[in-house]
């Protein structure tokens, strides 16, 4: 399964309508989507508009791979799963979300070789066609570094 | 009494909203150990994140629906008075904005951390709440404006009054980095 989720807060037409596009055209049966407010209502992929997390848990655990919007908690969820990610990221000019800032995270971990992005429908569509061959990330760790642990344990019990 | 005077455990509110802002605190908790935490956020379905452990939920709001963010911190404001942590620890966004706000009136030492998610310039929020809270953290060594260093020779000269960390000295610094969630 290819488990698709552009988080809970905004709608992300562009997203689910190319992924949708997608998998009519390719003919496969194996995608769901959450498509949180999103009011345009896929044709051919499984979807739902929210999931509770334990669901949506399970089904990061058991999909194959993860397309996202480059939200932190899509993301880091699919890496605690060691899952490989496509992120599209969404854009301030179509008020897919307040600024750019998803843009900006996009290119910072793929620069880190977190996470697979698309920065547009076009490109959506190849990493899709890529998607099968994504080798699965490493599993990151469930907490922050020991760095960032370790000051905020010691600010908690400083005098 | 200090929790130092009495000897019991630190009591730590953390908070967060929704999304990518709660999983990121949910990657600080070995950070509590030992510590009696107050879990904080905006759905009862979080719960299963933290099972076993104190969880208030309170409602979500952003900056532009100014009567939920008021309900906000009147639900924050309430569960500070109730809880009267030691250590307030927030990724952000809106509710750790009043928790730092409310916290700071009521005693408490806090901590932002500002979303890994701001690579480019820090949260809205975390730049207006930033010089309120005790330790300002980026994700980003870019977007530090000070260091580790300075804050530990800060507080280090300052506990030997027994006093904390002057708020002006960190302001003027900006957020420290030291290290990420992931």
């Amino acid at each position: 399964m290819i488990f698709v989720t552009v988080g809970a807060q905004m709608p992300f037409d562009r997203l689910v309508r190319t992924v949708d596009t997608w998998a009519a055209d390719r003919r496969r049966s194996d995608v769901f989507a959450q498509i949180g407010p999103t009011q345009w209502r896929p044709g051919h992929i499984q979807w739902a508009s929210f999931l509770e997390p334990a669901e949506f848990r399970q089904r990061m655990n058991d999909a194959s791979a993860i397309v996202a919007h480059a939200g932190m908690g899509s993301i880091i969820t699919a890496l605690q799963f060691g899952k490989p990610i496509v992120v599209m990221p969404r854009r301030g000019d179509l008020r897919e979300t307040r600024n750019d800032h998803q843009i900006a995270t996009a290119r910072r971990l793929v620069e880190m070789g977190r996470v697979h992005a698309a920065f547009d429908e076009d490109e959506l569509m190849a990493a899709l066609d890529q998607i099968d061959e994504m080798a699965s990330g490493e599993v990151i760790r469930d907490c922050a570094s020991d760095e960032l642990i370790g000051a905020i344990r010691d600010f908690i019990h400083a005098r | 009494m200090s929790a130092r005077a009495t000897n019991r455990k630190r009591r730590v509110v953390a908070i967060a909203s929704g999304g990518g802002h709660w999983v990121q605190l949910l990657r600080l908790r070995p950070a509590f150990d030992g510590c009696d935490v107050t879990y904080v956020t905006v759905s009862e379905a979080y719960g299963a994140d933290v099972l076993g452990e104190r969880l208030r939920v309170i409602n979500d709001a952003t900056r532009w629906n100014k009567i939920g963010l008021v309900k906000m911190a009147a639900k924050i404001g309430w569960i500070m008075l109730r809880t009267r942590p030691d250590v307030v620890v927030t990724t952000g966004a809106a509710p750790g904005y009043f928790a730092i706000r409310i916290g700071k009136v009521l005693g408490a030492r806090t901590i932002w951390l500002d979303s890994v998610a701001n690579v480019e310039q820090l949260s809205l929020s975390g730049q207006r709440v930033g010089k309120h809270a005790d330790l300002w953290l980026t994700q980003w060594r870019h977007l530090a404006g000070g260091s580790m260093d300075n804050w530990k020779e800060n507080n280090a000269r300052i506990d030997g009054r027994d006093a904390r960390p002057t708020v002006q000295s960190r302001a003027s610094a900006g957020p420290i980095c030291c290290g990420s969630v992931l």
